[in-house]
């Protein structure tokens, strides 16, 4: 998988913390922020899963020209796609090796994992997929390892 | 503001209700904030009738995201060694979060002073949304 450049800009990152409900000023506040022990605007713990908006090819966001699986005119606007739910979020771990500040830029690197599968009565036969990746500095060390586990269900989750 | 190793001791708590009423238009500007367009998070006629769920849903990542606040509000700024979850559960939309952080250990490491914890965040039918574990470097 190519490697991508990821701007961390500081609107960015207030756009995310407001997402979240997060008031502290240390994401939206310059100069509040050099007075805290981070010195100056520092990324929240989950800012990285946005490194998606720098993907050219990420699967998630509608690109003009091209058939997108939610709805218009009909319910799905993916002919003949099965019922289901396609991939979930199971698990998510940050390893952070130092803060990350507005203004870096990242190289962010996915690694596949491993692959397992697991029989469950609320979604049918789940296939487990983990995926590695590195966010380093332009020196090339890490800032922010991630490691994510997605799901994918036989049909829809069972609420109840 | 940061917390002491000499004032914690295993079983300390801390709790804050990260999100009171959960509203579809909070998981949109999720989905814009961090590029995740999925439609089962915002498009209710996909989801339902398409997808086969019974409304949209939150991000997982928006329910560590909402949990993540819990964890820096009470360790600080820039202190987080590792943080880890586990979606147990779904978020829906009028959904309230309470997030739980539990001292499970305080410990020396390379001269580094840490304490692990442990995770819960509970929806407002005391059903667990997000579990997981965090290691925080705090002050001696």
């Amino acid at each position: 998988m190519p490697k991508i450049a990821f701007p961390v800009e500081a609107t960015h990152i207030m756009m995310f913390a407001r997402a979240i409900g997060d008031t502290n000023p240390v994401y939206h506040d310059a100069e509040a922020a050099k007075k805290t022990e981070a010195k100056g605007v520092i990324a929240p713990p989950t800012f990285v899963q946005a490194v998606a908006q720098f993907d050219p090819d990420y699967h998630l966001r509608p690109k003009p020209g091209q058939q997108w699986f939610g709805s218009g005119k009909t319910p799905t606007g993916v002919e003949g796609k099965p019922a289901s739910s396609g991939g979930l979020h199971a698990e998510q771990e940050y390893t952070y090796h130092r803060p990350l500040r507005a203004g870096e830029v990242l190289t962010s690197e996915v690694k596949q994992g491993k692959t397992w599968e697991k029989e469950s009565k609320r979604a049918g036969k789940l296939i487990f997929r983990e995926r590695i990746t590195e966010h380093r500095d332009a020196t090339g060390e890490l800032v922010v390892t991630a490691r994510s586990v997605g799901v994918t269900t036989e049909r829809p989750v069972d609420a109840s | 503001m940061a917390l002491k190793a000499s004032q914690l001791k295993v079983g300390d708590t801390h709790s804050e209700r990260v999100v009171e009423n959960l509203s579809r238009t909070q998981i949109v500007q999720y989905a814009g904030a961090s590029g995740d367009y999925n439609p089962l998070h915002s498009d209710e006629v996909y989801t339902t009738q398409a997808a086969g769920y019974k409304s949209v849903f939150a991000h997982g990542m928006l329910s560590m995201g909402l949990t993540g606040k819990m964890l820096t509000n009470w360790v600080g700024d820039a202190r987080l060694k590792k943080f880890g979850v586990r979606f147990t559960n779904q978020v829906w939309p009028g959904d309230t979060l309470d997030a739980k952080a539990t001292v499970a250990a305080i410990r020396e490491e390379n001269g580094e002073h840490l304490v692990d914890l442990t995770i819960t965040t509970t929806n407002q039918d005391g059903k667990e949304v997000v579990s997981g574990t965090a290691i925080a470097r705090v002050d001696p």
